[in-house]
């Protein structure tokens, strides 16, 4: 297997939109953390911008990119080779690339500016998340022929976990505020990748007294050790479930 | 060599392949004919195991290739389209297709490759090719591995006359070595050249399935277009 992912993960760390990728993510950190002067306050800044743009960035690119290899995909599978293998390199040659451009471009600046426990779990969050999106674009992808169609899917995909499910989440919590819902929050945080790396960072900062009644839950439940593991499982699980659902669609489909 | 038996595939309502039984040999050479849609590419792309079929049997050297996948070392394929990842030099395409199939191996057949003169532009990257050079790269791929089976998804289109020569006279010397050879093609006149045999496919059936010889003297015609064209007229039997 390794010996095919060699060679995407060579094609793809050559990507223009890779390189502006890891350079905008180099950019954006340093800047903020010179502008707000202390660390803690860039590390917010920052955690806000890469929640929104590592999903991003990683679904579209995985989806474009496996649209494009089509045809490389089919000489492939042609080949004496396992169709699961082919699936795995590709998953694995996008997951190491862009694990790597948020390496560079949010490592480097943590390691300068917050070397320190929250920076660290930043910047893990950020790699979950791009693991996790490429897995999710990679079963989008397998389970729609149009590429127009699966790029589409692809950004409402994103579009939902990113923005959409906190605003239906708020409303179930208006609608039944009469009710106690601090455990069903915990569930619904589980449910979306992004809100559970939000919550993992936001309580390494100490600043979870600012979340209220539901803060003091999470810290409650998740400052715990065995909070930490929940949080790992739920985000493995985030990659895992897609990956492997992606990888049974494969091995059955008509190329 | 291969025979299938009853295959059949069916996209939705369409029937791209109907209950296909056909044999075909080694030192056979077989064009695959039929208008766009009539299953061609499907029955290719069955027996390089790139599409399930819903029934039916596929056998290759007597052993079923259905679920299967290690009986595609035996194979060759040259794509209509050769679309390869941008930034992949051209080495190192041969590079990894080497890595994955070429274990084992002690001969490679490195023929077109010292036709195409390949050396010359390995370094460059793939993106950068023409079409015509991605299909010699595609073309060098098919044969590197001396399989005893090729699959030929219109060799010809978008090669210069001299580098469609170059394969030309390449097929034609594999089907002397014994290989069963499989091509597909709108240039009848390159079909006559190559090929021995004709595998008439219309919605996904078999319409006939003869050697070019039998096809001549049944319609008194010298040259394959015409026969084919005086069966369509009349009557396919």
């Amino acid at each position: 297997m390794f010996r095919i992912v060699k060679y995407v993960l060579y094609d793809i760390l050559q990507n223009r939109m890779v390189i502006g990728y890891t350079l905008f993510l180099l950019a954006v950190s340093l800047g903020l953390f010179n502008l707000s002067g202390e660390a803690t306050k860039g590390m917010v800044s920052l955690l806000n911008i890469i929640l929104i743009v590592t999903p991003l960035v990683s679904i579209i690119f995985s989806t474009i990119h496996f649209y494009n290899a089509t045809e490389f995909i089919e000489l492939l599978a042609a080949q004496p080779i396992r169709r699961s293998i082919l699936i795995w390199s590709e998953f694995l040659g996008l997951a190491g690339a862009l694990s790597l451009a948020v390496m560079i471009g949010i490592g480097i600046p943590v390691a300068l500016f917050a070397p320190n426990a929250t920076g660290i779990t930043l910047m893990l969050m950020a790699i979950a998340l791009s693991v996790s999106f490429v897995a999710i674009a990679l079963l989008a992808s397998v389970l729609t022929r149009d590429k127009a169609r699966g790029i589409g899917v692809a950004l409402m995909l994103w579009f939902y976990f990113a923005l959409l499910y906190d605003a239906l989440v708020l409303f179930l919590m208006f609608s039944f505020a009469d009710y106690p819902l601090e455990k069903v929050m915990l569930a619904f945080i589980a449910l979306n990748p992004i809100d559970l790396a939000r919550v993992v960072v936001l309580l390494q900062m100490d600043i979870s007294a600012l979340m209220g009644y539901t803060g003091a839950l999470y810290r409650e439940f998740l400052g715990t050790g065995w909070g930490i593991t929940f949080a790992t499982l739920v985000l493995t699980a985030w990659i895992l479930i897609p990956i492997l659902l992606a990888v049974r669609v494969f091995r059955k489909k008509d190329l | 060599m291969l025979q299938s038996s009853n295959l059949s595939k069916s996209f939705g309502k369409l029937k791209a392949l109907d209950q296909v039984s056909v044999q075909m040999q080694a030192g056979q050479a077989v064009s695959l004919i039929g208008p766009n849609g009539s299953g061609k590419t499907t029955f290719i792309k069955c027996l390089l195991g790139l599409v399930i079929p819903d029934s039916g049997a596929l056998t290759l050297r007597g052993q079923s290739i259905l679920g299967t996948w290690d009986y595609r070392r035996h194979i060759g394929y040259m794509p209509q389209i050769g679309r390869y990842p941008d930034h992949m030099k051209v080495g190192q395409v041969f590079d990894m297709i080497r890595e994955i199939r070429g274990a084992g191996m002690k001969h490679f057949d490195d023929d077109l490759i010292k036709a195409y003169e390949v050396d010359k532009f390995a370094h460059k990257a793939m993106r950068t090719l023409s079409g015509g050079t991605r299909q010699k790269v595609s073309a060098c791929l098919a044969f590197l591995f001396d399989p005893e089976v090729l699959v030929l998804d219109e060799p010809t289109a978008g090669l210069d006359p001299l580098a469609s020569e170059i394969l030309k006279e390449k097929v034609l010397a594999e089907k002397e070595k014994g290989k069963l050879i499989l091509v597909t093609s709108h240039i009848l006149s390159d079909l006559e050249e190559l090929t021995t045999d004709v595998l008439y496919l219309i919605d996904g059936q078999v319409q006939f399935y003869q050697s070019i010889a039998q096809l001549k003297s049944r319609t008194g015609e010298e040259k394959l277009n015409r026969a084919l064209a005086r069966i369509m007229r009349n009557d396919l039997q």
